[in-house]
């Protein structure tokens, strides 16, 4: 169908221009290109970002600047530790737990030397199309030349990269914070900048079912029950009072747990322990097992009525 | 395209140079520079922007938006929050129109994933795009009366702008944050009766704009704080990345809907028209919403024609993950072009979302429009380019 090709041959014969124009005038420039939905990617040397951008501008003649930012290529330190979250690529990496303590990378389209990049897009407004060029960014200085003097809406692009990763725009106007206070420190952006939020509290979404409460929990209460007819058969019924010393913490803690479950089954043995002066637990699953009850009943009924 | 840059760059060249003789002759009064505080608190910045201006007398000489004050860090919140979770927050960028913001994100992880969302669902999210488009768009009408000292409009925009907000309200369950939209297509379908409602309510909003135009178009005091004023031309706005309306004022005749890459979206089938308006001004602004109000009625009414049955809902995996790639989706938003970088490295959350949002570029032109304008004027100003503080502090 030449029809539905139309549009992205036009893309394709449009980012072709730009490529050779990039050949002709920074050809060793260029590292790398990607093609991808009608879309291009370039990465061009750090020292030639400038002239790229200039080639785009007044070669091509391209006018829309859309936008410039940066990216950290660090796996994030506070995803990559729970453990359901992440890439697939770190997936395989936590099976064997991370000795070295030095940071893991991941990269993107056209790839990337090192941790910081810059990218920006630029759009041709008649056509639509537009491309995404990157640089990268060396970490002593993370300098790299400013557009701001091309694209006059770079300024405020590269003054939100500066605060937010701590890039050096050489030759930007006024280099200044933007959204931050001016006493700020840190680049918040930056993967290695803790989110205090995730620290004080997991990532919630992390969490697909909810663990079961160890009183409801059947596993931990045979265990529980398990544990005390031992001790019973082992002689003393008081509990953990008169247990031998080696076991003692396990048993401690199995006979609690069964303890807690007793009572909040509601079942009044004369082995509970009494809870002297406090309210008598209530029976919280007495309407639990009334649901059920109910439930059962509205099943037979709907059978019979079949 | 019509670009008529030397046009308009002339015309402000000679308002300059008027002003600059104005100046001249009242040399003999010596008067000292003020620097005044606009905001953060202030009615005309919508939330609370705060713009450091230096004056000469009345004349600015030079402004300095600082934003900021309402930043929430919205693109490192991304970071560590799935797919699905990303809309609730691109819900509260534009709070005005909060559908359209989720769109451009969810249409460039399907593209990652390689899914469309069905016909139907395409439909439905087109207009409700365009609800979102509507709702902002009669607020700006009113709210640009008030800039300019006309108190009534705003308030039959509040009243209007519930026409729609009613439908969005029943059909997404939020008036303002609906978080209707789903990665492979939408949540609910649209509930029983709603196709004629929101027919009816396209025709109250065609009044809406007939009555703002009979309220404020023609007012000779509109026209003198509006005409000539402010007035941006079409390179210094793409260099600027102003987009949308603002941009359609400037005589760019640019309009993602028509001209932008195809997105898994339903403006391919309806037609409509694209305004623009040579002057760039204040009035240009103005009036090249109040037409586009019209053609967005216009756009609802030809989805809701052609609304097609089907899924609303295309098979995606229970826990989505997206593949490792890149991709940037924009859309044509109220307040102009909104787009989303989104990085995956092929976990369930995106490992990078660059959001570029619109406002951003329309506030960043305000310390090159507001040289030597009049104080007043530049109230004028800020309302006309029409941004929302959830917009520029992402």
């Amino acid at each position: 169908m030449p029809e539905a090709n139309e549009p992205l041959a036009l893309e394709a014969g449009a980012h072709q221009k730009l490529l050779d124009l990039f050949d002709k005038h920074i050809s060793d420039a260029v590292l790398d290109s990607h093609r991808a939905l009608g879309d291009l990617w370039v990465r061009v040397r750090n020292d030639a970002w400038h002239q790229a951008v200039e080639v785009v501008r007044h070669q091509l003649g391209w006018r829309y600047f859309v936008f410039l930012s940066g990216i950290d290529w660090m796996l994030n330190p506070q995803m990559s530790a729970e453990s359901s979250f992440g890439g697939e690529d770190d997936s395989a990496s936590k099976a064997t737990p991370a000795a070295d303590e030095a940071p893991k990378f991941t990269s993107g389209y056209t790839g990337n030397e090192g941790r910081f990049q810059v990218f920006c897009r630029i759009h041709d407004v008649p056509s639509g199309i537009g491309v995404t060029l990157k640089t990268d960014l060396e970490e002593p200085g993370l300098r790299v030349a400013s557009v701001a003097d091309l694209y006059r809406g770079a300024d405020w692009h590269e003054r939100e990269a500066y605060e937010m990763f701590g890039f050096d725009f050489v030759g930007h106007p006024s280099l200044r914070k933007l959204y931050l206070p001016a006493g700020f420190e840190g680049h918040p952006l930056r993967k290695d900048f803790p989110l205090l939020a995730r620290e004080l509290k997991p990532w919630p979404g992390i969490v697909n079912v909810e663990p079961i409460p160890d009183h409801l929990d059947p596993k931990k209460i045979e265990a529980a029950q398990a544990a005390e007819a031992a001790a019973a058969t082992g002689g003393s019924s008081d509990g953990s009072a008169a247990d031998p010393a080696k076991a003692k913490a396990k048993a401690d803690r199995l006979a609690a747990l069964m303890a807690k479950s007793k009572a909040r089954k509601g079942s009044t043995g004369s082995e509970t322990p009494a809870s002297d002066g406090a309210v008598p637990a209530k029976p919280a699953n007495d309407r639990l097992a009334a649901l059920l009850e109910r439930s059962k009943a509205r099943k037979k009924e709907r059978e019979g009525d079949q | 395209m019509s670009v008529n840059a030397f046009d308009t760059d002339f015309k402000r060249a000679a308002y300059i140079a008027a002003q600059a003789a104005e100046a001249r002759v009242n040399l003999e009064f010596e008067t000292e520079g003020m620097t005044l505080n606009i905001g953060p608190q202030h009615p005309v910045t919508h939330g609370s922007l705060r713009i450091v201006v230096r004056l000469d007398g009345e004349r600015v000489v030079w402004a300095d938006p600082v934003p900021g004050y309402m930043h929430r860090g919205y693109e490192k919140l991304c970071e560590v929050r799935n797919y699905a979770q990303v809309t609730a927050l691109s819900n509260r960028m534009d709070w005005l129109g909060s559908f359209c913001s989720e769109v451009p994100f969810l249409l460039a992880a399907e593209q990652l994933m390689e899914i469309e969302a069905p016909d139907r669902a395409q439909y439905i999210r087109t207009i409700l795009f365009q609800l979102g488009r509507i709702a902002n768009y009669i607020l700006f009408l009113g709210d640009m009366g008030v800039q300019i000292g006309a108190i009534t409009p705003i308030f039959y925009a509040f009243r209007d702008r519930e026409h729609v907000l009613n439908l969005i309200e029943s059909a997404t369950g939020g008036r303002f944050h609906p978080n209707f939209d789903r990665i492979g297509g939408l949540k609910d379908d649209l509930p029983k009766g709603w196709v004629d409602e929101c027919r009816s309510a396209m025709d109250k909003v065609d009044l809406v704009a007939d009555q703002m135009q009979d309220v404020l178009l023609g007012n000779p005091i509109v026209q003198e704080r509006s005409r000539g004023i402010g007035v941006l031309p079409a390179e210094v706005a793409l260099e600027y990345g102003i987009s949308g309306a603002n941009a359609r004022a400037s005589g760019i005749d640019y309009d993602l809907r028509r001209d932008g890459p195809e997105l898994a979206m339903a403006w391919k089938h309806t037609d409509f028209k694209v305004w623009t308006h040579p002057d760039g001004d204040i009035f240009a602004r103005f009036w090249v919403r109040l037409q586009e109000l019209r053609e967005d009625t216009k756009i609802v009414r030809q989805l809701l024609d052609g609304l097609p049955a089907g899924p609303i809902m295309t098979k995606v995996p229970r826990v989505i993950k997206v593949p490792k790639g890149e991709a940037y989706v924009m859309t044509e938003n109220p307040l102009g072009h909104m787009g989303y970088y989104v990085i995956s490295d092929g976990g369930q959350g995106p490992f990078r979302t660059k959001i570029r949002t619109p406002s951003f570029s329309t506030i960043s032109v305000v310390p090159w429009l507001a040289k030597g304008v009049y104080l007043p004027d530049l109230v004028a100003i800020l309302g006309s380019l029409y941004y929302i503080l959830g917009d520029i502090d992402r």
